[in-house]
């Protein structure tokens, strides 16, 4: 019987690689403070409040050349944000890019900066519709290539720490790294608004503050690779509901 | 950009006490930091913030330097008659901010 139970411990760990199973899978908001998660969980004062604000603003705002709004064309995006990233024409795309391939596409209008006020509201505003629904990203013959390139560069080990994502959010997830705690990487409150940026910020920025942490090249806003990432991640939290705009510490 | 918000009851029972929580969209900048090229940026932070029911004062608050972007600040007072709760928010380069609220007493 035991030596039954360490064979299915051995291959179910050779099966997941060390993935974290849905059970036990945490989301950054349990490893936060009290205090915390009250700025979370308080709608009506939160710290993002004014994000979502512009953001609400700018869907009806008629843009470009043919003057037409995001609320010209849509009705409610609810939904919406746990199905992104997604392949379209070939590429993984974000939530963020896919705006702006509305923006310039059918609004005529310049696209906005990666990581911009307008772009992080609207992009925050869009996300908000979808908050309490499960993250539902799937695995399939398009997504595959994507999903496969995202998971392999978070098993990478790079950087001069040589450290991949995966040693510490897998790994050791639930320990301590100096006085924070190392939750498990899972993007479901992006764009997010964190204490320590004092704004709103999207999972590339938060993805480029911990390549820099492990000393590697911190990838431009827009790479593919983070894009993959991205895409990787969210289909690692598939199942877990979406908390945008989240505050993390 | 001054941009208030204010979250109180609508209603209270007399001599109740209220919570009342007010968000403000500001920046905070503590006049400690430099640009790249070393030059100081100077401070404009939010220096105080008044509220007054139907004109009495009940709380005031002093901001400083070492506060966050996006100051919240929670209190509480007591329910005594119906009327407006005002909040006046004051602070560096001129910056003025007023919300009020009405509150029903029963």
């Amino acid at each position: 019987m035991r030596f039954f139970a360490l064979l299915v411990a051995v291959f179910s760990t050779l099966l997941t690689a060390g993935e974290i199973p849905l059970a036990e899978r945490r989301s950054g908001y349990e490893f936060m403070s009290r205090e915390t998660r009250a700025m979370q969980d308080d709608e009506a004062t939160g710290p993002a409040l004014f994000s979502l604000l512009d953001g609400e603003a700018l869907w009806s705002r008629k843009e470009g050349q043919p003057g037409v709004a995001c609320a010209s064309c849509h009705a409610s995006m609810k939904g919406v944000a746990v199905r992104y990233p997604k392949v379209e024409s070939g590429r993984a795309v974000n939530l963020e890019q896919q705006i702006n391939f509305c923006r310039t596409g059918r609004q005529k209008a310049p696209a906005w900066a990666y990581e911009s006020r307008e772009l992080l509201a609207l992009t925050a505003y869009v996300a908000r519709q979808s908050r309490g629904m499960p993250i539902a990203i799937e695995w399939n013959e398009a997504t595959a290539p994507f999903l496969e390139a995202g998971r392999a560069a978070f098993n990478r080990r790079q950087g001069q720490l040589n450290l991949s994502c995966a040693q510490c959010h897998d790994d050791n997830w639930g320990k301590r790294l100096a006085g924070s705690v190392i939750p498990q990487a899972h993007p479901t409150g992006y764009p997010i608004y964190r204490l320590e940026w004092e704004g709103v910020g999207s999972l590339q920025r938060r993805l480029r503050n911990c390549l820099a942490g492990i000393r590697a090249e911190t990838l431009p806003y827009g790479a593919q690779e983070l894009v993959e990432l991205e895409f990787f991640l969210m289909w690692r939290a598939n199942g877990m509901r979406l908390e945008t705009p989240a505050v993390r510490p | 950009m001054a941009r208030v918000v204010v979250n109180a009851p609508k209603s209270a029972k007399r001599g109740e006490v209220i919570e009342i929580r007010t968000l403000a969209g500001h920046a905070m900048e503590t006049g400690f930091r430099r640009t790249q090229t070393g030059e100081l940026i100077p401070r404009d932070i939010i220096t105080q913030l008044v509220c007054t029911y139907n004109g009495v004062e009940v709380f005031r608050a002093e901001l400083h330097p070492a506060m966050a972007a996006n100051p919240l600040i929670t209190f509480t007072t007591v329910a005594t008659e119906s009327g407006t709760l005002e909040l006046k928010w004051t602070g560096d380069n001129g910056y003025v901010a007023t919300q009020s609220a009405s509150i029903t007493v029963v």
